[in-house]
């Protein structure tokens, strides 16, 4: 099998080395999107140490935890991952049937959800 | 940026063959492929957690109420050990990209040293994890149950003040960890111990009276029972049932699956920690080797940092949907 591991043509990411300049300008920005993690980590705590689930307030909090979840999944997957950096249909041939799936899921599992407590009733 | 590819070539020859259209390797695409079906295994997991939960809502503990444990430290910091784990994973994501962005400029020595710190860090988050499990089985107090109505005073933690309460037969009473823990260390010479719920009162008659006894505790209406009532209640316990940590078949925090899905997703993604520390110290041996060297690029550095990072996206999700919420 020919090896696709070896540098034979300049097409693949392989030989994507970059200089020290670019290097430095690639590091202030993960030290950047580390802080920022960092941050949300944090927020996510003190918000959940604050405002307790019997609070008028929980239902924001868990909306806005999980907006925070995506945002932190975002810039992990984007930056860290370089799948922003990829080119485009590899982007999308990874994020959409994941979407797809994931979404799908979820929303079967909603939906379906209501009829638990017939199903209870039925099966207990 | 690391990772694309340098040159522009014109969309009718990515798709006639020979080139890879997206750019990349065949180990790296190979690599994203298995990343998908491996998040929809964990999307499985966390979307039927969100099922089972919403479910039994009226039995499902609050995280902050049962993950207050920190090592050395005692109790009462609500979820600040697993934040912690959840920075540290954070943290081993960076070093790890730092090492990929040192392999592009073909800096060994930062790729080794940046490598060793990710692994590094990947031994301490599953010693944390070890830890947790270990607190988790054991328990952090234990209940027992009600076997008969109990009218008693209670006072919420809350501070939402006193009242009383009519506790039903049934209703778990649980101890405070100090105490479970005296009882455990008197009982460690015949064998009953951690985790393990103690049928037939086999130190119901010999026990030492408990000092402070709580309801709802792992709820945000945790409340003590007033100092004069806990032996009255002591005294309507049932000796057949009682509860110490969690386990398979028994969960003192809550509802069994409560217990169960902890086992079953941060053992999955423990696994996958476990196994990605692994892959990096192969990686790291070959790296010193100077295997990658005689390459010429790092390209295993960002294929097994991407299996790296995608543990830690992992853990971003179940902090979120286990922990916190």
């Amino acid at each position: 099998m020919e090896r696709d591991d070896l540098i034979v043509n300049d097409s693949y990411a392989l030989n994507s080395h970059h200089s020290e300049e670019k290097g430095v300008k690639i590091r202030k920005k993960i030290v950047f999107v580390t802080v920022l993690l960092s941050v949300i980590t944090f927020a996510e705590v003190v918000m959940g140490a604050q405002i307790k689930q019997d609070s008028d307030y929980w239902g924001v909090i868990k909306i806005s935890f999980i907006i925070l979840t995506l945002l932190k999944a975002g810039y992990i997957v984007m930056s860290f991952m370089h799948l922003g950096d990829e080119r485009k249909n590899l982007r999308f041939t990874i994020l959409l049937p994941y979407g797809l799936f994931a979404f799908y899921l979820l929303w079967i599992c909603l939906r379906e959800g209501g009829h638990t407590e017939v199903m209870n009733s039925l099966f207990h | 940026m690391a990772g694309e590819a340098t040159q522009a070539i014109d969309k009718a020859t990515l798709w006639e063959g020979g080139r890879s259209p997206f750019s990349v390797t065949y180990g790296k695409m190979m690599m994203w492929f298995f990343l998908v079906s491996d998040a929809l295994t964990f999307s499985g997991l966390l979307i039927s957690l969100g099922f089972t939960r919403a479910v039994h809502f009226e039995e499902w503990p609050v995280g902050e109420k049962v993950f207050e444990a920190l090592p050395f430290a005692g109790s009462g910091y609500p979820l600040v050990y697993v934040a912690l784990m959840t920075f540290l994973l954070i943290i081993s994501s960076v070093t790890m990209v730092l090492a990929v962005e040192a392999g592009h400029r073909n800096d060994k020595k930062k790729v080794i040293l940046w490598l060793a710190l990710t692994v590094g860090g990947g031994f301490f988050f599953l010693g944390s994890q070890a830890w947790e499990w270990y607190h988790y089985i054991h328990g952090s107090g234990g209940y027992f149950v009600l076997a008969e109505d109990v009218s008693t005073t209670v006072t919420r933690e809350d501070g939402k003040g006193t009242e009383t309460r009519t506790l039903t037969k049934g209703t778990h009473i649980f101890y405070d960890e100090a105490y479970a823990h005296d009882l455990h260390a008197s009982h460690d010479d015949h064998g009953s111990h951690d985790g393990h719920g103690h049928a037939a009162g086999d130190h119901a008659h010999e026990a030492p009276t408990p000092k402070t006894l709580a309801v709802d505790k792992y709820n945000v209406s945790r409340a003590f029972i007033a100092e004069s009532d806990v032996m009255n209640v002591w005294s309507k316990r049932d000796p057949n049932i009682e509860v110490f940590g969690a386990n398979m078949s028994e969960n003192e925090y809550g509802h069994q699956h409560y217990a169960n899905f902890f086992f079953f997703v941060t053992g999955f993604h423990g696994f996958h920690v476990f196994s990605g520390v692994v892959i990096n110290i192969i990686i790291l041996i070959m790296v010193i080797t100077g295997v990658m060297e005689r390459r010429g690029h790092y390209e295993m550095v960002e294929k097994t940092g991407l299996y790296w990072h995608f543990v830690d996206l992992v853990w971003v999700f179940v902090f979120t949907f286990y922990y916190l919420i």
